[in-house]
């Protein structure tokens, strides 16, 4: 697991994202996902520039089917930001950083 | 000349970015590789590359471009998560400018790729990531056991269904015309594949849904017939777009928008190249877009060594 980012699965998402008292972004993806893995660096090179204010996690949808199938995800990379148990944004496929960057501020 | 000055400016790190930045780098040259998302490219999304040389059992486009990085981090090549915003090749000096700073570069190598192109029809826009896709291998397994529609005729478009019958129980293959246009060994493939039907003269003309996307509603061009299709997916791959936006009118591109390029892979303007799916090309393969990247890199340390002798 990288540096700075809390793996999430079906059963610890309600305390971890949902209750969370900081906003909190959500790595929906798997290992089959070449573009998962590829924008993986970003988001931990974000999680080391913002970790204070924002909780990065990822799910993996292989493993928890639950989660994914609850937002209506059926495409990743799937990155959602998340407050006070609120969806602020979903970002389906390859982004520029910036995009993600501009979801995090609007949730701050 | 300043720290942010280079001999050379890449912009773009899928295949063609990165073998430029190979070859630029062994030549000695001051680089720079900039990448707007995640290294790679379009291949990241193929799940199997048969016809690339030299791997004779096939490998993944995630494999790939991970040997392709490493090899060009081997040679000391460095790769920036940056966005170009625009450029200017007016003067002498390239320059290319980036969310908070400006480089200035000698040469430039453009290799920014191309994009799925979209099918414009209601729906479409609000269904992203919610049954429309354009990535089988990330996103097949979703449709374990369920009806999909597959929108296209080209190689990628057969290619991708037939990934998609991995999962999928259905899947029909949507075309605009009454023959594919694929390779004729992915053709016979999918003509022997008993899960795919595949509609002939056929157009998407709207996708809804309620919570994802349940419908695809299909016009047969000839007929005028109208069908509406009870699917949860729907995948797209209708063509490409060049990644040409921050370039605004600084290089001279044909009726599609992609870039014109001459022998040496130069650019309208000199000391600018072009490499890759951007570039007005018969054939957009990983192989060509290497081909093109060699050719580019040595074009322009040619045209560095010329700038300052």
């Amino acid at each position: 697991m990288a540096e700075g980012i809390l793996e999430v699965n079906d059963s610890s998402f309600d305390s971890d994202v949902i209750k969370s008292d900081k906003p909190v972004l959500v790595d929906f993806w798997a290992p089959w996902c070449g573009p998962c893995r590829a924008i993986a660096p970003i988001v931990e090179e974000l999680a080391a520039q913002m970790g204070d204010k924002v909780t990065f996690a990822k799910c993996n949808v292989d493993d928890n089917p639950v989660t994914p199938s609850k937002y209506g995800i059926r495409a990743i990379p799937t990155l959602i930001v998340f407050k006070g148990g609120e969806v602020m944004e979903q970002i389906t496929g390859n982004v520029p950083r910036t995009k993600i960057e501009e979801a995090l501020k609007k949730a701050l | 000349m300043s720290d942010t000055h280079y001999d050379c400016l890449i912009i773009g790190a899928g295949p063609g970015g990165l073998t430029a930045g190979i070859y630029a780098a062994r030549a000695g040259m001051k680089i720079l590789l900039l990448e707007r998302t995640s290294v790679g490219g379009q291949i990241l999304v193929t799940d199997f590359i048969e016809n690339y040389p030299g791997f004779p059992k096939g490998l993944s486009g995630w494999d790939l471009v991970e040997a392709m990085k490493s090899q060009a981090e081997h040679f000391g090549v460095t790769i920036e998560n940056q966005e170009v915003i625009s450029v200017d090749f007016t003067g002498p000096v390239k320059k290319v400018n980036l969310p908070d700073k400006t480089l200035t570069a000698t040469s430039v190598i453009i290799a920014s790729g191309a994009s799925p192109r979209k099918l414009g029809v209601p729906g479409e826009q609000k269904f992203i990531g919610k049954g429309i896709s354009t990535c089988a291998t990330c996103d097949a397994p979703f449709y374990r056991g369920k009806v999909v529609a597959a929108v296209g005729g080209g190689d990628t478009a057969v290619q991708e269904s037939l990934y998609l019958t991995k999962f999928a129980d259905k899947v029909y293959l949507i075309h605009r015309r009454d023959q594919l246009r694929a390779t004729k060994i992915l053709q016979d493939r999918v003509f022997a594949n008993d899960k795919i039907e595949i509609l002939w003269d056929s157009v998407v003309t709207k996708v809804d849904g309620l919570f994802g996307l349940d419908k695809v509603f299909v016009e047969n061009v000839k007929t005028g017939a109208t069908r509406e299709l009870a699917v949860e997916g729907c995948f797209m791959w209708v063509g490409i777009l060049p990644n040409t936006d921050f370039l605004g009118d600084a290089v001279a591109v044909d009726e599609g928008g992609f870039i014109i390029a001459d022998a040496r892979m130069q650019t309208s303007v000199p000391g600018v190249f072009v490499a890759g799916d951007v570039r007005n090309t018969p054939l957009r393969q990983v192989a060509t877009a290497v081909g093109d990247a060699a050719i580019a890199a040595v074009s322009a340390e040619h045209y560095v060594e010329q700038v300052k002798s």
